[in-house]
């Protein structure tokens, strides 16, 4: 997909090569033939109807598909050039690199501090001091840290507002140093100045992750993300009444190019909101 | 449908409306009266239950002595020395002072039921038994020692104390000539002032039964002697074992059915049905399990009847309530949190460990402390497996024999004598003193992790 890249004009590293990608839940087809590459240091936005499938190729770039009875990845997912599926690889180191920030703020029903340090104590941080550390530079590039610092030691993740919340829970996901930060509806749940601080967070937190972003919000898209890929539904009828719908991607390109010249009529109908 | 029979339906026509308004209102009440009922005749009965106890605990109760220590000595008992309560208890207890009862008598923890201690040790070297017999008589077994003997052996080796409880034994032979409940003591008097005149040697005066002493003292034939202490320890013992082996065990088996196994298998859907069913067993069966299996089969181990055969089928038994509760609240755990911890690269142990225990402690408490309430006050599979009706000395370990509370309970409630109903009603309010405080530390302790959850 270096050719796609080629074609914005600008030499781009790639983060995340998808290629041929295809899910199933059991014996059901969930996502077909998904190829297109996360460039590294940009925001990627996934975009699309409902059941369109776009959360599922998210979850499955850091494999938290695993965790659901019967789901199965086929294709390859490269990761510095080594397949995040090959049978070597371990689903926690993929999760430590890859990280995820969830559609609903969920906090550990522990003080801020525990919340930000559970990742580095995780991988076996131990030192006060370092912990002390990591914990506020993650507080700092979350852009939270002036509204916690004087109790995070001591209030809970549970006590913060919403937006709060979220955001924590970015600088929880960084706290472990990812690559790549998988968002999953990151705004859904929260009011229209929590979600500004977080797409103006995102901006910032570009120039060190690659950050990948589900949205059922086309503004939002528009807004934050470098790149986006239009995902849609294909549908065929197995008998009377019944069909099988999987999704598909449909048009992958540079966010502005997306929505305004659409190569394709579906993703044109979608985005003026005539379908979806 | 035609306006004409629009207009006839029922549900148009005013009046009918008004009157089945009326009649679901009523049958409304009548349910709402039924509710009520039923939640206070619960009230009633628990106010009864406890009322009916604790009318036994307090009362006036009629010593009599057997022959007054007032014509013993011109001094109160407490304040003879050691050899003139020696010379009394040879002298004026006659053929009904056995020397070597009374030294089976002095066995550690010793006092009390006349004959029970020397039946139990009759075969063992008196030396093991006791300590500080004379070291040419430890060999001797209990059962072979002679009258003479014993006396020696007494009269070297008793202390003041030993000798006052034999005298009183023995020689007082105080018993409760009529016990009288709360109620009867406070609206009956006359009662009782007729047993005052008909037995002018009875002393009367009014008893708190669940005393101090009653928690420190020994089971005796005498109730006004009597106490719990062994059977408590035992409680406490058997309890204490319970929980060690139940608590990890069944978490543990909770965490692995909800958190690591699939459910997809035949034999996981059998084992999580068969929980279920095992909660609902009558504990007689797990008396006739621990006894096939802890009591016989394990005997080289847990050496026959004793607290941890006791402890080990009290496991079983409180095992399918505390794996079905902490199932329920592993399974009340949000799995937005184990997301969050498997996306910052937990392993599952981690995310079990560090995100799922801790948000389950709370509930995963309260299933043990019901487990624990359950284990307190179950009598039937100890019946079964053995816990002795009479131990002399305390509980020391898991290998030791013992009894429990309930058990005594049940022992002192068969006994009609005068004074036994009050001594069970005293452990029965005991018992529950014991269940309300763990119940109390369970709730407090679930309160505590549940604010540190919340923060």
């Amino acid at each position: 997909m270096v050719a796609t890249a080629m074609q914005t004009g600008v030499a781009q590293t790639t983060a995340i090569e998808i290629s041929h990608m295809k899910v199933y839940y059991g014996e059901k087809l969930a996502v077909d033939d998904v190829s297109l590459p996360i460039l590294k240091n940009k925001i990627t936005a996934f975009i699309g109807p409902s059941g369109c499938g776009k959360s599922t190729v998210l979850r499955g770039l850091n494999r938290m598909n695993d965790l659901i009875p019967g789901a199965r990845v086929e294709g390859e997912i490269l990761y510095h050039g080594r397949n995040l599926y090959a049978p070597n690889v371990d689903p926690v180191e993929v999760r430590r690199r890859i990280g995820m920030v969830f559609q609903k703020p969920n906090p550990f029903p522990k003080s801020i501090y525990d919340n930000i340090a559970y990742g580095p104590r995780l991988l076996g941080v131990k030192s006060k001091a370092m912990l002390d550390e990591i914990v506020e530079m993650s507080l700092k590039q979350a852009a939270i840290w002036d509204e916690v610092k004087n109790d995070f030691r001591t209030k809970s993740g549970l006590a913060l507002s919403g937006g709060q919340q979220q955001r924590m829970c970015i600088a929880r996901t960084i706290a472990v140093e990812p690559d790549v930060i998988l968002m999953d509806e990151p705004c859904s749940a929260l009011d229209p100045i929590a979600t500004q601080k977080i797409e103006e967070l995102m901006r910032e937190l570009v120039a060190n992750f690659t950050i990948v972003i589900v949205t059922h919000n086309m503004q939002q898209a528009t807004r934050v993300s470098d790149y986006t890929a239009f995902y849609s539904i294909r549908k065929q009828e197995t008998e009377v009444g019944k069909e099988n719908r999987w999704g598909v991607l449909a048009e992958y390109a540079p966010t502005q190019q997306l929505f305004e010249r659409p190569a394709k009529q579906e993703t044109a109908d979608y985005i003026s909101g005539r379908f979806g | 449908m035609s306006a004409t029979a629009l207009d006839q339906s029922a549900l148009r026509q005013e009046d009918s409306f008004i009157r089945g308004l009326r009649n679901r209102h009523r049958f409304g009440a009548i349910w709402k009266r039924f509710f009520q009922g039923a939640t206070i005749f619960g009230l009633i009965a628990l106010i009864l239950l406890t009322f009916n106890v604790l009318n036994r605990v307090f009362g006036y109760v009629a010593i009599v002595n057997r022959i007054e220590p007032s014509s013993l000595s011109d001094r109160p008992l407490e304040e003879l020395s050691a050899e003139e309560l020696g010379v009394i208890l040879i002298e004026s207890a006659g053929a009904s002072f056995n020397p070597r009862i009374g030294l089976a008598n002095l066995i550690p923890g010793g006092l009390g039921t006349q004959n029970s201690n020397y039946i139990a040790n009759r075969d063992n070297p008196i030396g093991e038994l006791i300590p500080n017999v004379p070291a040419e008589y430890a060999a001797i077994p209990l059962g072979e020692i002679t009258s003479e003997q014993a006396t020696t052996i007494l009269s070297t080796i008793a202390t003041k104390e030993d000798l006052l409880d034999l005298v009183k034994l023995y020689v007082v032979g105080e018993k409760v000539g009529d016990a009288w409940s709360l109620t009867e003591s406070l609206f009956n008097r006359a009662a009782i002032d007729e047993y005052a005149a008909a037995n002018p040697n009875a002393k009367i005066e009014f008893r708190n039964w669940l005393s101090l002493t009653f928690l420190s003292n020994r089971m005796s034939d005498n109730p006004l002697v009597s106490g719990i202490r062994i059977a408590l320890l035992g409680t406490v013992w058997v309890l204490v074992f319970t929980i060690l082996v139940a608590f990890p065990l069944g978490v543990g088996t909770a965490i692995y059915l909800q958190e690591y196994s699939t459910g997809d298998t035949w034999l996981e859907r059998v084992i999580e049905t068969n929980i279920r069913n095992l909660a609902g067993v009558p504990s007689i069966i797990y008396g006739l399990l621990g006894l096939a299996i802890f009591v016989r089969t394990l005997e080289p181990i847990t050496q026959g009847r004793t607290v941890i055969s006791a402890a080990l089928t009290m496991s079983l038994l409180i095992l399918p309530i505390i794996i079905i509760n902490a199932q329920e609240a592993l399974r009340a755990v949000p799995p937005s949190l184990r997301e969050a911890s498997f996306g910052l690269g937990a392993t599952k142990w981690q995310t079990v460990w560090r995100s799922v225990l801790p948000a389950a402690l709370p509930g995963i408490l309260t299933g043990t402390i019901l487990g624990m309430s359950r284990a307190i006050g179950e009598t039937a599979p100890l019946v079964i497996i053995g816990a002795a009706t009479f131990i002399a000395t305390n509980p020391d370990g898991p290998l030791a024999r013992f009894t429990v509370i309930p058990i005594q309970i049940y022992n002192w409630t068969k006994d009609a004598r005068p004074g036994y109903g009050e001594v069970s009603a005293a452990a029965i309010v005991l018992l529950l003193i014991v269940l309300l405080t763990f119940n109390a530390v369970a709730i407090y302790l679930r309160q505590r992790f549940r604010r540190a959850l919340q923060g």
